[in-house]
């Protein structure tokens, strides 16, 4: 990703209506405790969309079908609506076709496939898979399982104390038996846009695949995923405004072809005897069983939603409200930041002396303020900056200034409250 | 901005004292019983050591990090722990159980609780209750010659 000026990107993007969209969630209008719910808890899950919710609502009432298999009128209308969503997810991400766009339960489990279908076979005693120190469990644990059976091992890619990746080390560390490279997007515990551009450039000198996760990063920010150059990019749609228990795997279908099935069953095979089964074309060959047909046709739906605002102006208003957290947070007595790169995503992790984050979550609960508390199934990232657990306050596009300030008031009780 | 009565009855006194000087902090040196008990999920984890004569507590000391239910229980329990029998211990585990979950009436046991009827907000907070859980279930393996020796919430 190319970096532009900050203060040219705001005022290329248009400033969004904020009141207008935050009407289009209907959750954003309960009450937490009597009080305004203050939802700062988007990079776990962002609310979703009444459009979103018709999608699936509108699913169920008037297109219940399987898909992929009955001639009948519903069956196909289901098929059409399900495969426009991929067609749709696929000029979203900048995948080559739709072929390259699998739908999985989420990026967990788009890594677990990559791992399983893509690394095993090719793994080889001895040989190392690079993660980069600030990846989530979800990039972490799927290759140790694959390590583990083929006798392999896990290399990671060290950062310095803002945060950010150190480039030099990751050079070093790539000239290593190196198998495969896993490189997070965007932190969801530190926030750090990674230059993953430049890092599978990197890698892909010496021939090395890279997956990307990317599940942090497309709710907001454009991605490209051929920009990008990697091999495989992941992300769920329930952290981009769509439904849990759907997400993407995207990589070029010619790649896919050279995988064998994830998982056996309906709607992934050409033929089946009981002597020998051959295996369909790509996706279909990663998406056995019925899938999540209304989940998938609700991800379509939030890309559509999600494009209709323009990401980039998604982006611009959170870099607002990230410049506006940073200078509010740093006026709370006892508060550090952890995570402060240079390129940085609308995440503001942070502990405050002496109060356990988890005190700090239930007393700002008690104020309708939702955020994070705790590792964000990321412990080797809170092992690196010394502390349990963090706080975490993570920014979407129905959030305001006003909701900061609230924040900063909360925190000021924790404080208050804490002694 | 008023502060919530749920929170103010949460972080009593007590609790925030025993947070910030915990008593019985410290490994203890020939106990006959050290169990470390965790949760998984938030990362809050206390080794809790007994020292016993005959049937009795004589010693209880407490080590670990986690938030302040959790430390504030912990410290609160030693205190509360030293000179029972076995059985009487495994029966305040039961209260203080029974107290956290709401199942328990602060006010019909308060000569039983005594500093440990601090905590009964906590069941006004269904996801702090492990935090206020935590060492007690450790100390509860503890009481075991057999028992476990690490305990999770999960």
């Amino acid at each position: 990703m190319t970096a532009v000026p900050l203060t040219t990107r705001a005022a290329a993007a248009a400033p969004l209506d904020v009141g207008r969209i935050r009407r289009e969630f209907p959750i954003l209008a309960r009450t937490i405790h009597d009080r305004p719910l203050v939802y700062l808890d988007n990079a776990a899950t962002t609310q979703k969309p009444q459009a979103v919710i018709d999608a699936i609502v509108r699913y169920y009432r008037e297109e219940n079908a399987n898909i992929h298999r009955g001639v009948h009128h519903l069956s196909e209308a289901a098929t059409a609506a399900y495969e426009e969503s991929r067609a749709r997810i696929a000029r979203f991400a900048g995948a080559a076709a739709p072929e390259g766009v699998v739908f999985v339960r989420g990026a967990t489990e788009a890594i677990n496939l990559v791992a399983h279908s893509y690394l095993r076979p090719r793994l080889q005693k001895g040989g190392r898979i690079l993660l980069s120190a600030m990846e989530h469990h979800s990039n972490i644990v799927p290759w140790q399982l694959v390590a583990e059976e083929r006798g392999a091992g896990v290399s990671v890619i060290p950062m310095n104390d803002r945060g950010e990746l150190l480039l030099e080390e990751y050079e070093r560390l790539l000239d290593g038996p190196v198998a495969m490279v896993g490189l997070v997007h965007v932190s969801n515990a530190l926030g750090t846009v990674n230059p993953v551009a430049e890092m599978t450039r990197m890698a892909h000198a010496r021939g090395i695949p890279v997956l990307v996760d990317g599940a942090q990063a497309v709710p907001h920010m454009s991605v490209d995923v051929r920009t990008l150059g990697c091999d495989f990019y992941v992300f769920s749609a329930h952290k981009m405004y769509g439904p849990t228990g759907v997400g993407a795997l995207i990589a070029p279908p010619s790649l896919l072809e050279s995988m064998p099935p994830y998982q056996g069953g309906g709607d992934m095979i050409r033929s089946v005897t009981f002597e020998r089964t051959t295996f369909a074309g790509v996706p279909a060959r990663f998406e056995a069983g019925t899938p999540n047909i209304a989940g998938g046709i609700a991800f379509g739906e939030a890309v559509r939603w999600l494009e209709g605002i323009g990401v980039e102006n998604v982006r611009a208003h959170e870099e607002d409200l990230l410049r506006h957290a940073s200078e509010v947070l740093e006026g709370v007595p006892g508060l550090r930041v952890i995570g402060t790169a240079r390129e940085k995503a609308a995440v503001m992790s942070f502990v405050m002396e002496e109060i356990h984050p988890h005190d700090i979550g239930t007393i700002l609960d008690r104020e309708g303020i939702a955020v994070r508390t705790g590792h964000h199934c990321a412990q080797p990232v809170m092992q690196r900056f010394g502390v349990p657990a963090t706080a975490r306050a993570s920014f979407g596009v129905y959030n305001t200034r006003e909701e900061i300030d609230v924040l900063a008031r909360g925190l000021r009780t924790v404080r208050e409250v804490m002694g | 901005m008023t502060v919530d009565a749920d929170v103010r009855d949460l972080y009593q006194q007590v609790i925030l004292d025993h947070n910030r000087n915990p008593r019985n902090f410290g490994p203890l040196a020939g106990a006959d019983r050290t169990v470390e008990g965790f949760n998984p999920l938030c990362g809050d984890h206390y080794t809790v050591y007994l020292r016993f004569e005959g049937d009795r507590v004589a010693e209880v000391r407490f080590t670990g990090a986690g938030c302040a239910i959790s430390k504030a229980s912990a410290s609160v329990m030693t205190d509360a722990l030293r000179g029972r029998t076995r059985d009487e211990a495994a029966q305040l585990f039961d209260l203080f159980q029974k107290l956290i979950t709401g199942k328990a009436d602060p006010g019909e046991h308060l000569e039983e609780l005594g500093k440990l009827a601090a905590f009964s907000g906590v069941s006004e907070f269904p996801a702090r209750v492990k935090c206020a859980g935590l060492a007690w279930h450790t100390m509860h393996a503890a009481l075991r010659p057999d028992g476990e020796t690490t305990v999770s919430t999960e």
